[in-house]
């Protein structure tokens, strides 16, 4: 018997569970058609590619199809984005940040062939299944809600980085604003990121990138002559 | 509310995305509507790769291809069709790789290709073991860049046609609201996935491929073919259903009995194997698959979300233990029949991708044709509905009827669906699955026309509009019960085995 807390609309509802060594998704579906049918998650493949259902468990983002639920554990939806009902949230405005930072490949003519070694610069980048864990935990949105954010920003960095990519500057143009210099590099991207993609490191190649055309840090941009006692002590 | 656009998607996996750009390009204004969100479709499912005789990995050709696809298809495809889609294939790959998709490579910068079964030449194109996904992403990106208008978690209806039994566009569920809308369009592309679902938990596919599309086109009046030809995958791990790649008995894998016996050449078509397996559980047999011997390096690199879900799904690891399997649903070969341009017979209705009938992979596919189907007639479909579009002056917009929505409210509740759907997604596995009986198929026959005059006795416990799952869940249920009722009608019409339908 597995007791587990759902947050529902109006607050956290208790459940007996009797499965034992189930998954969070096994778990609940078993809740939506044998307990509660008013229940609403959303799920799809059930082997971690379609990113449909992430979620929190203890405050922490994970997959339910692929988390084995513990007793007594407590389930919310993602942070950072509306909820729907239940567990089920609205992703239109995050996944429109992919749009925003123009996520996608200005191809070069005729596309060059590329080689093994070219294929493993981005190959972790494209695994990315969109959902959403890394936009749950950025701190970022807690002051800015118009971060282009991890998963926008690390399909920015497979394009750059790819060879048949031909508009490498106006790409890194376009991720100056609410983009890579807003990240914290607090990495707790990479920490809940099922398939292993560490925007933080991405975000921090873009950075690199950024210096090379001539981009610096607006708050480290801020500080020139800024440094006004003798001490060097920082007159922020 | 009401939208309008010259072409209406319905589906936003690879085969509704590429009929989305294809029709843009074409001039067309396009809406794409899905159920859940673009890559969440079941494309992003598909492991082993896509079909194109470049050749990359030795000697291939365009005719051995067809040959291949023919030959798996028991005289069932349309040669024609095949003909284009083996030709085209070679355009549908250079499409993806320029729109960046990271397809793995060859040391001497060639797109890498690997063998899977019942091909002649390593032939499938790959992504590592994420092709599906890589695919679908990099196709979803480029609609962005396109500006194509794809709006999330709106469920199909019902298809509208007008006094001329022309299709003038759709009603929709709002599922984030509850609400209905309307959605007139000059053309429908209907790219809403196959039907594995009807078998319920045994199925390797999303819980969203409940054949929604092929069940509203039936009622609009489309003609389904083909409809028994289920391809049943010899390797899903037994509790869960979830699939264990072809490229495991690719790479040299076992199958074996209990009692540690081999018993069948696991590198036959899919059928074969899985009809095979089938015979020994009926034995009482509990079967496995053995990659033991592969190594733990190689299994790692080769099949990494297979050990992952093996450890998660029945706490065995692959590289020190037998892997429980059984074979389940895993592609529905039937769907809308469609013409040479991938028109329905109802007017301005095209389908494509599995929703659909090309006719390419007869009464068996071949690994790593279907994502190349949904590339090669998604473009297809989009292009002829814009064509369509361009030339229709008339569009009335026609009123929705009384629906299936406004039934509902009477349903009494006695009977739990939930607990039918699975009751029926085990009697079709048992009925109507890899070995069918005339007097099973009529059983089950009887079954279905039973549970669907008992709709009204079912219903929804969830009174709630916004977000009402329990809702989409009984109207998908509505689609599986019909849809379920066809595969049986055309299997007890196909008196003589053929392909992935085996009848004794």
């Amino acid at each position: 018997m597995i007791n587990i807390s759902i947050k529902k609309d109006n607050g956290f509802v208790d459940y007996e569970v009797e499965l034992a060594d189930a998954t969070l998704l096994e778990v609940l579906t078993h809740i939506k058609t044998k307990i509660d049918n008013s229940l609403a998650f959303s799920s799809g493949c059930r082997s971690s590619v379609c990113g449909s259902c992430s979620m929190r468990v203890n405050e922490r983002e994970v997959l339910a199809c692929s988390y084995k639920v513990q007793d007594g554990d407590r389930v919310e939806a993602l942070k950072n984005v509306t909820v729907i009902r239940d567990l089920v949230v609205d992703m239109d405005k995050s996944y429109s940040f992919n749009a925003k930072a123009k996520a996608w490949l200005n191809a070069t003519s005729p596309i060059p062939e590329l080689d093994h070694e070219d294929e493993k610069i981005n190959e972790v980048q494209s695994d990315c299944i969109l959902c959403g864990s890394c936009y749950s935990a950025c701190p970022v949105y807690a002051v800015n809600g118009e971060f282009l954010g991890p998963f926008a920003l690390t399909r920015v960095w497979k394009y750059v980085s790819d060879k048949r990519e031909e508009g490498e500057e106006t790409k890194i143009n376009d991720v100056q604003v609410n983009g890579v210099w807003d990240c914290t590099l607090c990495n707790e991207c990479t920490l809940v990121c099922p398939q292993n993609i560490s925007s933080k490191a991405d975000i921090e190649k873009l950075r690199m990138k950024s210096a090379q055309y001539g981009f610096m840090d607006p708050s480290f941009a801020s500080f020139s002559g800024g440094f006004g006692s003798f001490d060097g002590s920082p007159s922020f | 509310m009401n939208f309008k656009s010259d072409v209406l998607v319905i589906g936003a996996g690879g085969a509704g995305l590429t009929a989305a750009l294809n029709a843009k390009a074409n001039g067309a204004s396009i809406s794409v509507i899905t159920k859940e969100y673009p890559t969440r479709s079941q494309t992003c499912m598909a492991q082993g790769g896509i079909n194109a005789a470049l050749g990359n990995a030795g000697e291939d050709s365009v005719e051995a291809h067809i040959e291949n696809t023919l030959k798996s298809a028991h005289g069932e495809a349309d040669e024609e069709a095949v003909r284009f889609m083996c030709s085209e294939a070679l355009n549908a790959v250079a499409w993806l790789d320029s729109i960046g998709v990271c397809f793995s490579r060859t040391q001497d910068s060639k797109i890498a290709q690997r063998t899977l079964g019942g091909a002649s030449a390593a032939r499938a194109c790959y992504a590592q073991d994420y092709t599906g996904l890589k695919i679908l992403h990099t196709i979803y990106d480029r609609c962005m860049a396109e500006d194509i208008e794809i709006l999330n978690e709106r469920y199909l209806l019902e298809l509208l046609k007008d006094d001329k039994d022309k299709v003038c566009g759709a009603t929709i569920l709002n599922i984030r609201n509850g609400e209905i809308e309307t959605h007139y369009a000059k053309s429908v592309v209907l790219a809403s996935g196959g039907y594995s679902r009807i078998y319920d938990k045994n199925s390797t596919n999303s819980t969203a491929s409940t054949g929604d599309g092929i069940a509203v086109a039936l009622r609009a009046g489309a003609k389904l073919i083909d409809m028994e030809f289920v391809q049943f995958h010899p390797t899903a791990l037994k509790n869960s259903s979830i699939l264990i790649s072809e490229s495991a008995r690719g790479e040299g894998g076992y199958l074996l009995n209990s009692k540690g016996e081999r018993f069948t050449n696991e590198l036959a078509p899919r059928d074969v194997v899985s009809r095979a397996i089938n015979e020994e559980i009926l034995r009482g047999e509990d079967i496995f698959l053995d990659i033991r011997h592969l190594g733990e390096q190689f299994i790692d690199e080769g099949l990494p979300q297979e050990r992952k879900l093996a450890k998660l799904y029945e706490n065995v690891d692959p590289v020190h233990e037998l892997i429980p399997i059984k074979p389940v649903a895993h592609y529905t070969m039937g769907g809308i029949e469609v013409d040479h341009k991938s028109q329905t017979n109802i007017s301005g209705l095209f389908a494509c991708g599995e929703c659909a009938n090309h006719r390419v992979h007869g009464a068996n596919r071949l690994g790593g044709n279907s994502l190349l189907e949904i590339v090669v007639f998604g473009k297809e479909a989009g292009v002829n509905a814009a064509l369509f579009a361009e030339k229709r002056e008339d569009l009335e917009e026609v009123e929705s009827g009384f629906s299936f929505l406004d039934e509902l409210q009477d349903f009494k509740n006695e009977i739990d669906f939930y607990a039918k759907r699975e009751f029926i997604g085990d009697l079709l596995y048992k009925n109507v699955g890899i070995v069918r009986k005339k007097e099973e198929l009529l059983i089950a026959k009887d079954e279905i026309t039973s549970l669907l005059s008992n709709l009204t006795l079912m219903g929804v416990k969830d009174t709630a509009k916004a977000y009402n799952t329990n809702l989409v869940e009984f109207i998908e249920f509505r689609n599986m019960l019909e849809i379920s009722l066809v595969v049986i009608q055309s299997a007890l019409k196909r008196e003589v085995s053929c392909g992935a339908h085996y009848i004794v």
